[in-house]
């Protein structure tokens, strides 16, 4: 008997006798041929008890150096937001936490509701009108909206801004790859998409065209110009996708308004801890047209029988157990635990919280951009006039990692590596720093202190080197 | 369905506890001005926003999100959640996909800061512990799968098919072959064919034959040069072990082509038989499943795969790896086997590693990435936890239980003094089953005039949450049963009772059965109109 299966010798002697056999062996005997039956335990350590799994998690989390434990300006498309008590609190819910996919709507009005006020949230902020249940994460979903666009119009090529997350750029080469559509990188100009590239890029066979909003690099892109470059690049206009952060729509123009056809992107932002990167969710909104096309699971409401107001997952003929290999994508996860704490968090930060945050942001960036780049060594990557809203990217006169490694000594890490992710040889030196709320005055000052040193050593020791 | 308010007598067999009040929703509640949020002070110097972000790029009215207090939202969200039907309150047989219990150890431990608050960015050097879980895990489910390698990236069954059926393109490609076609049974689950076809290929559907099992004749006429892979569940969506899976192996090895298997039913065989060792080249993991998370309502999971030697040089990038450390005494020591995890006594893990974790992103061959960062941890975790709390002999025990409970309530439901039940509900294919099993709803349509969905929605008044229904595709009225190993017997028989029931009641009165559920939220909810004139988000 394990903790977790309840079969005593007396149930088993009866289970056995009502099924007919002598044994469970017998009934793998009977069913799986010999030549591929393991025949030998498996080359795995013996179970533990409860406490003793515990501590070795524990142990297994002590030697991570958590966002708990240093000051932590790390971004580059996960964030420390302050995620509140009550979002905790409503995932671990039982009800919440333990069904599955809701396949029986009646039992499941619960789940079903919360999808439909996710929908609602996302079409609001977004100012699309249709947003499906959640799909898997960002990057993917990006790579999902490009599938979409392949559908419907059957052209041959993706054009994607170099200020896309380069984990959505490679996700979306990877899926193009097999179902053969070329994906063309169209570079920055000044920290922005080189809109004069773009729009030569954009030809009669463009599917779609991709932009971030902001930017890998923070910065704000001028979204509504971007699109209307590209729907009059070619006589046929493409699919403009727009990859965003949803917890900037609170002041940045929301991408419906921009003329963006699909907008999706990382849900995390939206009260989802980092978990190392994931489970999150990835959101996915897009105009009418779209919306027999979207990948992923969709609620609608309807009445019951009786008149009464109810959900039930709606326009499934989209969907692989339904349409099998002529589904719009094989998709079948909502990521509807994590879009539960996106919908909660939403209702938390409100109408109004939205927009405070965001100019929270706003200002502790701009403070932290005008401190640092003040300092011996560092400057703006990009010398753009473009706004950064809660992150930017720094070129230091010296080497990032050691200069990383100097900042971590003190408790603090400074940022992320650029040219690690991108590996653009413009993006040398770059520091890509993230202002989130938890981030006070205080703590940027310190980080102003200590990179400045940082920066200061590393290149005394460069020089001595030298 | 008639609109029947009042129940008829004997409805309400099982009370349930549902919350039954008129759905409001959370932007009907509130009132303008109020909040829940209240932001931090602005610490730094105030700076005129349009100044910072100019007009043109900024929203100009707020999104109508809620305007609500605290106490309000959590009243409305706990109220909702009374709505819903879960797990830890009862029996969810839904074949396929594998609800077992979800032990909140889990929640516990992936709840730890350490784990939690981990930024998937921070330098390997201080994520040792993660990579080290991942690395262990890897390691485990490489000895369960008996493939060599690796990749927890994938973010779903469904996202780990897809890595499958791009990993086997781009082995067909190294080779300079270019194949168009990919097989799939009649019975393999909706993903693989949606895959296959999002990955470029083209589905050529394999027949089944009166076993059960893969037709061999079909198989072979259709196993070409032009074949790049085979996608098959074993035991497959009709709970059966294919006996042909070796000879299936040696026809599809034969053309060329990769064996990949959908790896939705492992929790039938987990330390009692391997897909490498039956000659699959593929599999992907559903974490959610046999290494039971949580499943949200619909998500998250994870899909990690594992491959064979030939495949491994285009796995997903980036890759675990791991080395040696020098620390002046030898590795492998203090209280770690091979996989590295912990032995009996959980506190020797503590002691100082001999290893160094780090992040592989330069892998020539690689098809690349399938999402951001390194995949699910959060779910990595849990699982993690599941395969420590159970090793290697608990492993085998919950798959040979899985396996005990299903064909026991098989047993129950032909049982000769359930005579109404063997009748109606016939077993659609076999004998014996694995960890599930599919029965017909044919002649119960025939004979008593209910349908399949008619006997799952009067389930529901009986407190259970029915099994799958109407799949597999090439079953009459479908009812696909996987009771899991975390059920007492007790539970098991509750619910052979209860469709015993049901029957004996649609055999005096159809109608009830017809018209159920009566004692849920809501009841039956018009789909068609649903689906016809969709509204999918509230008028704001």
């Amino acid at each position: 008997l394990s903790r977790y299966t309840a079969t005593t010798p007396a149930d088993l002697e009866v289970m056995l006798d009502a099924i007919g056999v002598g044994s469970v062996k017998e009934i793998f005997d009977r069913q799986i041929p010999a030549p591929v039956r393991l025949g030998r335990p498996l080359d795995l350590p013996a179970g533990l008890p409860e406490q003793d799994v515990y501590e070795h998690l524990r142990e297994l989390a002590a030697r991570n150096v958590s966002a708990e434990d240093e000051l932590c300006f790390l971004g580059a498309g996960m964030y420390d937001h302050y995620v509140p008590a009550l979002v905790d609190m409503l995932m671990e819910r039982s009800e919440f936490l333990t069904p599955y996919t809701p396949y029986q709507p009646e039992i499941s009005q619960g789940g079903l509701q919360v999808m439909f006020e996710y929908q609602t949230a996302i079409s609001e902020l977004t100012a699309l009108p249709v947003s499906n249940a959640s799909v898997y994460e960002g990057p993917s979903a990006v790579a999902s909206a490009g599938y979409m666009a392949r559908l419907h119009n059957g052209r041959g090529r993706f054009v994607v801004s170099a200020g896309l997350h380069p984990h959505s750029i490679a996700t979306l080469r990877t899926y193009a790859h097999g179902f053969g559509v070329e994906v063309i990188e169209v570079p920055l100009r000044k920290g922005v998409t080189d809109i004069d590239a773009w729009a030569a890029a954009i030809d009669e066979d463009t599917s779609a065209a991709f932009f971030a909003q902001p930017n890998f690099y923070g910065a704000v892109e001028d979204a509504a110009a971007l699109s209307a470059a590209a729907k009059t690049a070619a006589e046929k206009a493409p699919v403009v996708i727009a990859q965003v952060d949803p917890l900037t729509l609170g002041i940045l123009a929301p991408p419906g308004d921009c003329g963006v056809d699909v907008a999706v992107g990382e849900g995390q932002s939206l009260g989802n801890r980092l978990d190392f990167g994931g489970p999150s969710f990835g959101f996915f909104a897009a105009r009418e047209e779209f919306l027999r096309r979207m990948p992923g699971r969709i609620a609608g409401e309807t009445r019951d029988v009786d008149g009464r107001r109810g959900f039930v997952l709606t326009l499934q003929t989209r969907e692989q157990h339904i349409r099998r290999a002529k589904a719009t994508s094989n998709i079948c996860t909502s990521q509807a635990l994590n879009a539960l704490a996106g919908v909660v968090y939403l209702s938390w930060l409100g109408r109004q919280g939205i927009v405070e945050l965001g100019e929270l942001l706003l200002a502790r960036t701009h403070y932290a951009l005008q401190t640092l780049t003040g300092l011996e060594g560092v400057e703006a990557l990009y010398s753009s006039s473009q706004p950064v809203i809660r992150e930017f990217a720094l070129r230091l006169d010296a080497d990032v990692a050691a200069v990383r490694e100097r900042c971590a000594e003190h408790g603090i890490n400074p940022g992320a590596d650029l040219y690690a992710l991108t590996g653009r040889g413009e993006d040398r030196g770059g520091l890509l720093v993230a202002i989130t709320e938890r981030r006070t005055r205080a703590d940027i000052d310190r980080l102003v202190d200590v990179l400045g040193a940082a920066v200061a050593s590393e290149r005394q020791s460069q020089a001595v080197r030298a | 369905v008639s609109s029947a308010t009042t129940p008829p007598a004997g409805s309400e067999l099982s009370e349930t506890s549902l919350q039954r009040e008129p759905a409001v929703t959370i932007f009907e509640r509130g009132a303008p001005g109020r909040r829940a949020f209240q932001c931090p002070e602005l610490d730094v110097p105030a700076v005129d926003p349009n100044e910072l972000l100019p007009a043109h790029l900024r929203r100009s009215t707020p999104p109508a999100l809620p305007e609500i207090s605290e106490p309000e939202i959590v009243r409305h969200y706990v109220r909702l959640s009374k709505r819903n039907f879960d797990l830890d309150s009862g029996f969810y047989p839904l074949g396929s996909c594998t609800m077992k219990h979800n032990p909140r150890l889990h929640e516990r431990v992936a709840a730890l800061p350490g784990h939690a608050r981990l930024h998937p960015l921070q330098d390997p050097a201080r994520a040792q512990g993660a990579l080290e879980l991942m690395w262990n895990l890897e390691r485990a489910l490489s000895e369960i799968s008996g493939l060599p390698h690796v990749s927890l990236q994938p973010s779903a069954g469904s996202h780990g098919e897809l890595a499958g059926v791009l990993l086997t393109r781009a082995y067909h490609e190294q080779r300079g072959e270019t194949r168009h076609k990919v097989l799939t049974p009649d019975t393999s689950h909706g993903t693989n064919p949606a895959t296959v076809t999002m990955a470029g290929f083209e589905v050529v559907a394999l027949a089944t034959n009166p076993d059960g099992g893969i037709d061999l004749d079909d198989l072979r006429a259709k196993a070409d040069s032009d074949v790049a892979c085979l996608m098959l569940t074993n035991p497959n969506t009709l709970g059966l072990f294919d006996p042909n899976i070796v000879e299936i192996a040696e026809i599809v090895h034969g053309v060329g082509a990769t064996l990949y298997y959908d790896g939705a039913n492992l929790n039938a065989v987990m330390g009692l038989s391997r897909p490498g060792d039956m000659g699959f080249d593929i599999v992907h993991f559903n974490l959610h499943k046999s290494f039971t998370q949580p499943h949200g309502g619909g998500g998250p999971g994870a899909g990690p795969i594992a491959v064979s030697e030939r495949i491994a040089p285009y796995l997903p990038v980036p890759v675990i790896t791991r080395r040696e450390a020098i620390v002046g005494k030898s590795a492998g020591s203090n209280g770690k086997d091979s996989s590295g995890m912990a032995h009996t006594n959980g506190h020797t893990a503590a002691s100082t590693p001999t290893y160094i974790f780090d992040i592989d992103y330069e892998r020539s061959k690689s098809i690349g990435r399938l999402r951001g960062f390194q995949g699910n941890y959060g779910c990595f975790v849990r699982s993690y936890a599941y395969i420590c709390s159970l090793g290697a002999e608990g492993l085998k025990d919950a798959s040979e239980t899985a396996v005990l409970n299903a064909n026991y309530l098989l047993a129950r439901l032909r049982d000769r003094t359930n005579p109404p039940v063997a009748k109606y509900l016939p077993l659609a294919y076999g004998q014996l089953c694995l960890h599930e099993f599919v029965l017909s709803g044919g002649p119960m349509k025939r004979e008593l005039g209910l349908k399949t969905l008619d006997l799952a929605k009067r389930l529901l008044d009986h407190g259970f949450h029915p099994p799958t229904v109407y799949f597999p595709l090439l079953v009459e009225e479908a009812l696909m049963v996987e009771p899991t190993e975390t059920e007492t017997r007790e539970t098991l028989d509750a619910f052979a009772d209860a469709i015993a029931a049901i029957l004996s009641e649609a055999a005096e009165d159809p109608e009830i059965a017809r018209n159920a559920p009566y004692t849920t939220p809501v009841r039956r909810l018009d789909e068609v109109a649903a689906a016809k004139h969709p509204v999918i988000r509230q008028a704001l």
